[in-house]
Parts: structure tokens; sequence; C-alpha cells
């Protein structure tokens, strides 16, 4: 077992740095920062020798990569286009986003197995017949849409119509925020409850389908069958045996869309004017700002790897009949 | 969201049994001798399969396949409806596209006016009448969709052929790639693409692509699992004691019997890729105006929701719509050849 994790350790490291090469590639033929310096005649060859050195634009692709990332991993990721280190930035984003990617994925997780166990259980009744159909429609709709829903058709009607603000609709605090924690906390929940409602709509669907299927197969199981005719009582049955096994595949299932789900965050924080990450890269991209493109794209494939490595690890625990050796 | 929608279905073992079961074998077999390729069937869901269902049938004749799967698909009223709806949008957006008297760039001589005889969609805040807009929108989605679902089927089921049935090497570096392609949100990548191909002119197309070669993951992977069961069955063995090369095997044998997964991951596939591109559009890195998108559509019609709702609610809830649609067909069809789920919910 111990032997697995270091093996799946170690091919996360060597896919984490093969991702670097490729989204560094990628972003370094996009297109050139200094375009727009270079249309400009006023600007001399001087000067945009002197930016192309400080960007190390002068230098081949792999020496730029080598650069980069030699760089980076040691925490410093250059500086931005307008001289800014772009560390300093990314982490005061990175802040604000993880805020509501944590909050969303819990809650999706608890919402999309209970939905998926309870549908499954009511089997071709109203119940299941009404989840799913729900769970069709939130699945269909585009986080954006579901975000200016919420936010155009709940929100601002409703803080109209007991004329204070109960739900923010824009940015991720208030500016003029003072105090300790807790004194804070209310305005931080106004500011989240949308956009974490929002992330949650969209992931948790897939989830629940795909839960109530897994569940269908245990209860339908030749397992569950003995379990009942050795006299087991029906909740035991269900909580020992039913979910239990129908947990293995959810788990991976949850843990390889970690990336849509900063992927949604990205729209959302759009919609609901968030300075997050999402944001931060957006802009990083529209600037050609290659230092802040980079930055984002090595967290998030940080994350998404270690979630991947997380489920593998998930996966044979909680499924002792597979072996790994 | 960005993910490809991962079906809830035991596509590995449940529709696959469905398909090969009965005379496939056989067919597999006969294929493989060259001395008589007219009687057999050129293999595939067209092949009459001795299914439980074919001899459950009322006067126990054999019936085809597809006859069977398209039986299973119209017992489903939300998937037959689905795909009603869905050709009756396709159909209607590209003949107001034709006929109705205004064009989606045309800038009539109202503005900012809601739903009326004249404009029944409305008409946005310079002129354009809503409803050729909007018809454009859905007509420009579905196409992009259908090429995107095109692409992504091509590679990924290249790729997921080629891993499975050679295993070791190839099947080593095709699955570490695929594993690399989905180390970053697909989100992200399509941003800095849709960022490049957005100057580009008539970029429908464009958009397409990007999307296209970023959406093939979960075909490979579909793809790879069948063959690796399907390549260790009597049939292929036969097979290849009869001398087929390894494309003929791959082209005649294999992929006619894991074609049930890839069209139900295709039609999903169309599903998804609408969604990740009217996210692109809605960012304003998609398809860029003259054109328009529902992605577009929705954006501009944004900030004045409440005020000038039309401008909002007409095109999300086509483009909600047109999704859900795919959706249900995708399901119905996946229901359709998989009969063992249908045996559960009985």
């Amino acid at each position: 077992m111990l032997a697995y994790i270091i093996r799946r350790l170690a091919y996360s490291v060597v896919v984490l740095f093969l991702s670097t090469v490729l989204v560094f590639v990628l972003v370094a033929e996009s297109g050139d920062p200094l375009a727009i310096l270079r249309s400009n005649p006023h600007v001399s060859h001087a000067t945009i020798a002197v930016r192309e050195k400080l960007l190390h634009l002068n230098l081949p692709l792999w020496d730029r990569y080598w650069y980069w990332f030699s760089h980076a991993i040691r925490g410093d990721f250059g500086q931005t286009i307008a001289y800014q280190p772009v560390g300093q930035q990314l982490w005061q984003h990175f802040g604000v986003t993880l805020r509501m990617v944590i909050l969303a994925t819990l809650i999706a997780t608890v919402a999309g197995i209970g939905m998926g166990v309870f549908a499954a259980l009511r089997n071709g009744r109203v119940g299941d017949r009404a989840s799913m159909t729900l769970n069709f429609l939130f699945l269909s709709i585009p986080t954006f849409v579901i975000g200016l829903l919420l936010k155009e058709f709940v929100a601002i009607p409703l803080n109209q119509h007991v004329n204070r603000i109960v739900f923010y609709t824009s940015g991720e605090q208030s500016p003029t925020l003072t105090g300790g924690f807790f004194s804070r906390l209310p305005d931080y929940a106004a500011h989240t409850a949308l956009p974490v409602i929002t992330l949650v709509l969209i992931t948790y669907s897939a989830w629940a389908i795909y839960q109530r299927s897994a569940t269908l197969d245990a209860i339908d199981s030749d397992f569950v069958r003995l379990a009942r005719a050795k006299g087991i009582s029906p909740g035991r049955v269900l909580t020992r045996h039913v979910v239990r096994n129908a947990l293995i595949p959810v788990t991976t299932v949850i843990a390889l869309d970690f990336a849509g789900v900063l992927g949604g965050a990205i729209v959302t924080e759009q919609v609901f004017n968030w300075q997050g990450m999402g944001t931060w890269f957006i802009q990083g991209v529209s600037t050609l700002d290659i230092n802040i493109v980079l930055a984002y794209l090595l967290i998030t494939a940080v994350f998404v790897i270690g979630f991947n490595l997380l489920a593998d690890i998930l996966y044979a625990v909680l499924d002792p009949r597979i072996r790994y050796d | 969201m960005t993910e490809p929608f991962v079906p809830p279905s035991r596509t590995d073992e449940g529709s696959r049994a469905a398909l090969t079961e009965g005379d496939l074998d056989v067919t597999g077999l006969s294929g493989g001798t060259q001395s008589a390729p007219h009687e057999h069937p050129r293999a595939g869901v067209e092949v009459p399969a001795l299914d439980q269902h074919g001899l459950d049938s009322q006067d126990g004749k054999v019936k085809g396949q597809t006859r069977l799967v398209a039986r299973r698909f119209f017992h489903q009223p939300m998937a037959v409806g689905g795909l009603i709806l869905f050709a009756l949008l396709g159909i209607a957006s590209s003949v107001i596209g034709h006929v109705w008297k205004y064009s989606y760039s045309q800038i009539t001589n109202q503005f900012a006016a809601g739903p009326s005889g004249a404009h029944p969609f409305g008409v946005d805040d310079i002129g354009h009448d809503l409803m050729a807009q909007v018809a454009r929108g859905v007509e420009k989605d579905i196409q992009t969709a259908l090429l995107v679902a095109l692409i992504a089927m091509v590679i990924g089921t290249t790729i997921g052929a080629i891993a499975g049935y050679y295993r070791n090497f190839a099947d080593n570096l095709l699955m570490r790639f695929v594993d690399l392609v989905l180390s970053v949100p697909i989100l992200a990548v399509l941003i800095v693409l849709g960022h490049l191909v957005s100057r580009q002119a008539g970029n429908w197309f464009w958009v397409a692509v990007i999307i296209g070669v970023l959406a093939w993951t979960y075909v490979a992977r579909l793809v790879r699992a069948d063959f690796l069961s399907l390549r260790e069955r009597d049939f292929i063995e036969a097979a290849r004691a009869l001398g087929s090369t390894n494309r003929r095997i791959i082209l005649r044998h294999m992929l006619p019997n894991a074609i049930g997964p890839i069209i139900v991951n295709g039609t999903l596939t169309v599903a998804t890729s609408i969604i990740l591109e009217s996210t692109l559009s809605y960012l304003g890195l998609g398809i860029q105006p003259p054109e328009v998108s529902l992605g577009t559509l929705v954006a501009s019609g944004q900030s004045s929701a409440t005020t000038q709702w039309w401008l909002f609610v007409f095109p999300a809830g086509f483009l909600v719509l047109l999704i859900l649609c795919i959706f249900l067909v995708g399901d119905g069809l996946r229901e359709a050849l998989d009969p063992k789920k249908t045996r559960v919910r009985a």
C-alpha cells in the first residue's frame, strides 16, 4: 500500500512537470506581450530591448522555460508587465477563490450523494422522478445562466422587497470592512452565499446522477441480496453494504471533477465581480501577461493533480478488493 | 461543468455485453474470412442479434439490433420529447434565418422595445430583431457543437482504440497524455486559446476546433476500456487466427462492438460542447460579433435582465432548452443500449 502511494506520488510529480512544459509552450506561443509597445512609433528600440530582456523574450524557449520553472518552484513567479510581483497577487486572489471553491465542493458532495441515494431508494417513484428531473435541469444550465438568474431574478428582487441587502451581488466583501474575523463574518456570508449556491447547483447534479446509478447497482448486487437473506436489518444493509460500496466510484468522479469546479469558479467570479483567481487569470490572458497566466495554470494543475492522487489513494483505501502491487 | 459529463452507465460491462451477446461472435468469426464478404452483415448495430429481448418478442422473430435499440429508445417519452424538440429547434432556427423579414445583423427602425407583433422576441438597444438573433444563435450553437463532437469522437476513438488494442507502450504513452490534458481545467486552456482565435474572422470554426481538440479525453478512456476487454474475447482470437490484420480487426470487429458507448458519449459531448462554447462566448472569447451565439446574446442582455427581460430570457431560455434536449436524448440512448439498467428499473 505504501509502495503504491509512493509510486503514485512520483508519477504525479512527473505529470505536473510535463504539464508545466506543455502549458509554458502554449502560453509562450499564444502572443507577444510587447506587441502594443512595438506598434507604437514613439517607443525606441532600446526600450523594447530592455523590456524584452526583463521578460526574457530574447532567450530561446527552453531557456525561458527553465528560468521560469526553476524560480516558480521556489515560490518566485516573476513580475507582471506592470512590474508587480506575481506571487503576492496570486496568493491574495487564491484566498478569495479558495473560500468559494471549498465551501461549494463540500456542500455539493453532501447534496450530490444525499440526492443520489434518496433517488435510488425511491427508484421509479415520484421522489426519484422529481429529483432526477431537477438534476437534468441543473446539468443543462450553464454556470453563467444560473449565476445571472440568481443575481437578477432572486437576489435583487429579494433585496428590494425587504428593503435591505440580504445577498450582495457584486464583490467578495465590502470594501470598507473593518474589525475582527467574527464581526466580518456576516458580511463575508452575504457576499459568498450566491456564488457558492451557483457553483453547488452546477456541480452536484452530475454527482447525484452518478451516485443514484451506483446505488442502484449495489442494491441489485448479489452481496446485498445475501446480506438481506442473512437477516441483517434494512438500515444496516443500506449503510454498510449499499452506500459503502456505492461511494467507491463516486469518490473518483468527485475528485476528477475538481478541475471542472475550478473552471466553473472562473465564470462565477465573472458574474459576481469577485476579484478571485479566475478574474485575475482572464485579465492576465487579455493583457498577455504571461507570468500571471502561468502562475494560475501552475496552481490549478497542482490542485487538480493533487485531487487525482487523493482519489487514487481513497480508492485503494475504500475498496480492499483491489490489489496494488 | 467543463469536464465532459460522465454518463452514469455500466458501459464497461452492461451495454457492451448487450451488443455482443448472441451471434455477434459468429459474425466476428465470419468477418475474418475474406472469401464470402457478402454473407455476413457489415457488423455493428445492424447485425441481427439473438438478444434476450428479441427472443422475448411476441412473434418470437429475431429482430435487428438497431430496431431493438430504436424500440427501447422510443418507449421513453422524455427522450422522444427531447429528440422532437431538438429537431424542431434545429429546423425552426434555419427556416427563420431564411424566411424571416429581418436578418440577425440588420438594424431595424425600432430599438429597446419588448415583444410585439412585428418583433415576437423584442428588439435590443441598437435595433436588432431578437428573434432573428436567437435563431441565428441556435443555428450557430448546433453547428459548432456538432463539429466539436465530430472532432472529439474521431480523436478520442482513434487514441482509445490504439491504446486499448496495442496496450503496453502505446497504452502507457497515450493514457499518460490523457492525464496531462486533464491536469488543467479545460475552460482555462480554452480561455488562453480563445483569446488567440477570437481575432479570426468567421471564427466559429476555430472555436469548434479548439474545444474539439480538448474534449476527446473521456471518449478515449471509454473506448480504451472497451477495447481492453474486447481484445480478450474469442471472436477476436478467431479473427486473428484466420490471419486478419490488426487494422482489419480494429475496424471491422472491435469498433462495431464498441459503437454503442461511443454514440451515447458523442451525444453527451454535443451538449457539453454547447455549454463550453456558450461560456466562452459569454466571456467574450468565443464567437465574435457581428456573428452571434446564444452566449454572446446572454452577455449583452445581462445588464438589463430585469428592465428589458426579453434580452436575457429568450437567449438564456433557448440555450437551456437546447442543452436539456440533447442530454435527454443522450440519456435515452444510454438506456436503450443498456437493457440491464432497464431491468433494474422495472
